[in-house]
């Protein structure tokens, strides 16, 4: 039975539109998965020794005091990133197969899953050096058994919850707020959760517990699972009560007008575009890498430029670069009315608009980290406005992905983002403004550097018209290959 | 195909077996797809190199010319203003076709992809029709309709078919149908004409003949 659906998951592998893009990723993702692989294994053989050397204490103890954030921030990376197992249900489910089966394979097939696995490469490494230290190895066995069953009892919640928004952000801002509260020292959860980990080597029949979870956890998911592989259950598409929205007051501005009330519809309407908005939401507190001092390399004026072009636009790039991909079930209509290509980009850009003011604005809390932090935010933003919105809808019009609106599959990390031509736009979109700061910085003096940056951005202005026709002619000299790439659903 | 007129006002049908090219064909008439080798002159405009005949020309293929999370009012509206028709033009279009929509379709409160697909497709035929265009290209609008739209649908396309003004395409697998609505039938198998008809009374038990010889050969 198992053969079967082996052989699907392969077939559906090679056979896809974009194998050949699917392939050279594939490997890219195997390189970037070795490089984990080999900082982890380095982690696990030095970690005792340099917790030993830093004179923080007993290196168990460390570790374990870590463990609740490493297992939390290991949920959120699988929530983003781990593929969940999607067969194509539907057709199996009148087939003589048993549904049994069919759960089962799936949820076998995350275990084999690289984010599994790649903690073996810390904590195998970790608990030999512990037995080699002088540890109580049965202990050690123990320890090492019991967080080995938490990670994979983590899968599976991964499993159960990996579309539960409403769960994951609170979760999010919940460790968030707990790990600034540890920092500033006004609250340590880890002197809770500490001795639960060290429970597992002192008394290693404890062990015992994380299996019972891991085990609850599995059972959950399979009857999780189970219970919603019918058409009018789990597969069936919630329908929602729609509303005839009017938008009368976008009328005055004609064509224009037109588009964007279709795009504020989109944007309302559909999950997936409803995601970038709270993506964009989360650039917003980018900064806080960057003004906080936490990183001394990132403290020069510089980088707040940088920070600042991130803080103003995460909706500028998270959005358009997917343009025209957004319409892309309906590509074929767009394509065959009556449209002029600019009175389209111009809806598109004028959203970017919008949403790169708002954020502006909604930083102004930064002026806390220093008003030249607010500078750079604010010059950021006229750089985003005057250039970047540009760039980001030219290089746009090279990504031919599909995007399904109803589902949030690739919202984080889209395969077609590493088509070369894009990559070289990233150049003028992020060093330029960077490399204009620097020549302002060393040769007049900071402000000047800031100023600089501003003028690009007004200078870009200048430039909307011809960038225009730019894309236009990209839209039509590719028509057809994004036609076909778009009738691909996959 | 080596080559086809079709003249201003016909109401044209286009049958054929599957595969036979009838998508293609519209799709091309469209711009959606390049031919490999010739091209398609609308109204003297080459649709490959010009964009001058998206005015006057009007389609509905399949659920890719329909916008999913609008509803079938923001819809109307939508390519309403795309032809340059106010709210009052579309709602006057629209009140032809209270019968046709079995109350199923306005003011219900649904998306366009919560709709189940024959009341998509009424949708997309109807929207086809606004703003005047001069000619009409429909793909297999008879499919996955209940009966009592296909009748309904039946008069509706006889009565573009009988304006001058309007040249309709329809391609479709239901021979009985498209030799009631249409005045010119052409076959395509594997993208060739073979056969060009002026419609008769013994149209339909010729093309019968035909497509159950097929079967043979």
């Amino acid at each position: 039975m198992f053969k079967h659906f082996i052989k699907l998951q392969w077939k559906s592998f090679i056979r896809a539109a974009a194998f050949k893009s699917n392939l050279a990723f594939s490997i890219f993702l195997i390189f970037i998965g070795l490089y984990f692989c080999a900082t982890f294994l380095m982690l696990g053989v030095g970690a005792y020794f340099i917790i030993e050397d830093l004179e923080l204490g007993d290196p168990l103890t460390i570790v374990n005091s870590f463990m609740i954030y490493y297992l939390v921030a290991d949920l959120v990376m699988r929530y983003m990133f781990q593929k969940m197992p999607v067969l194509n249900i539907r057709t199996l489910l009148y087939q003589p197969i048993k549904k049994n089966d069919v759960v089962k394979y799936s949820l076998w097939k995350t275990v084999a899953s690289f984010f599994n696995i790649m903690h073996a490469f810390f904590f195998v490494p970790f608990s030999i050096v512990l037995i080699t230290q002088g540890y109580d190895p049965l202990g050690v066995l123990g320890w090492h058994l019991g967080i080995f069953a938490l990670f994979y009892a983590n899968n599976f919640l991964n499993v159960m919850m990996n579309n539960l928004d409403s769960i994951f952000y609170p979760l999010i801002a919940l460790m968030l707020a707990l790990a600034v509260s540890q920092y500033y020292g006004w609250f340590d959860i880890t002197a809770f959760t500490q001795p639960i980990f060290q429970a597992l080597y002192e008394i290693p029949w404890t062990a015992i517990l994380p299996w019972a979870l891991l085990i609850g956890m599995y059972l959950a998911s399979f009857s999780y699972f189970r219970r919603h592989m019918y058409l009018d259950a789990g597969l069936a598409t919630k329908q929602v009560e729609a509303k005839t929205e009017d938008y009368a007051w976008l009328n005055r501005f004609g064509n224009l007008g037109t588009f964007l009330k279709n795009d504020i519809r989109l944007i309302r309407r559909n999950k997936r575009s409803k995601t970038t908005v709270i993506m964009s939401v989360f650039f917003l507190f980018y900064g806080l890498f960057f003004f906080t001092q936490s990183v001394e390399t990132l403290d020069h004026p510089t980088w707040k430029v940088f920070a600042g072009i991130f803080i103003s636009g995460g909706f500028l790039f998270s959005f358009g670069q997917y343009v025209p991909s957004w319409d892309s079930a309906y590509y074929p209509l767009m394509m065959s009315q009556n449209i002029k290509y600019k009175e389209y980009l111009n809806s598109k850009w004028y959203l970017m608009l919008f949403a790169t003011v708002i954020s502006t604005i909604l930083s102004v809390w930064y002026i806390y980290f220093g008003l030249d932090t607010y500078l750079a935010i604010l010059v950021g933003a006229v750089y985003n406005i005057g250039i970047n919105s540009y760039l980001v809808l030219w290089g746009g019009a090279y990504i031919k992905t599909p995007i399904d609106l109803n589902s949030n599959k690739n919202a984080f990390g889209d395969k077609q983002a590493f088509n070369a031509k894009t990559m070289l736009l990233t150049i003028p979109k992020l060093l330029l403004p960077l490399g204009v700061y620097m020549i302002g910085h060393i040769f007049i003096g900071e402000t000047a550097g800031y100023v600089m940056v501003a003028l690009t951005g007004v200078l870009g202005y200048v430039f909307k018209e011809k960038v225009f026709r730019i894309i236009e002619k990209i839209y039509k000299k590719e028509k057809y290959k994004t036609l076909l790439a778009y009738s691909q659903k996959n | 195909m080596e080559h086809l007129d079709i003249p201003k006002g016909q109401s044209f049908g286009l049958v054929g077996n599957n595969g036979a090219g009838k998508t293609t064909f519209f799709s091309i008439l469209l711009d959606l797809v390049q031919p490999t080798t010739g091209k398609i002159i609308s109204n003297e405009v080459d649709v490959n190199t010009s964009e001058a005949w998206k005015p006057f020309t009007s389609a509905f293929i399949d659920e890719s010319f329909l916008i999913g999370y609008l509803t079938p009012e923001e819809y109307f509206y939508f390519i309403g203003e795309l032809r340059g028709q106010n709210k009052a033009d579309v709602h006057s279009l629209l009140s032809q076709f209270e019968d046709f929509f079995h109350g199923e379709i306005l003011g219900q409160k649904k998306y366009l992809r919560d709709l189940s697909k024959g009341n998509q497709k009424k949708v997309g035929i109807v929207a086809s029709f606004i703003g005047k265009p001069e000619i009409i290209v429909l793909d297999e609008p008879f499919a996955n309709l209940d009966p009592t739209t296909q009748i309904r649908l039946k008069s509706i396309v006889r009565d573009l078919a009988s304006n001058q003004d309007v040249t309709v395409l329809i391609s479709s697998h239901d021979l009985m149908h498209v030799t009631e609505v249409c005045e010119r039938i052409v076959v395509l198998e594997k993208g060739d004409i073979v056969k060009d008809i002026e419609t008769s009374e013994e149209t339909l038990r010729e093309l019968e003949n035909f497509f159950s010889g097929s079967l043979a050969n």
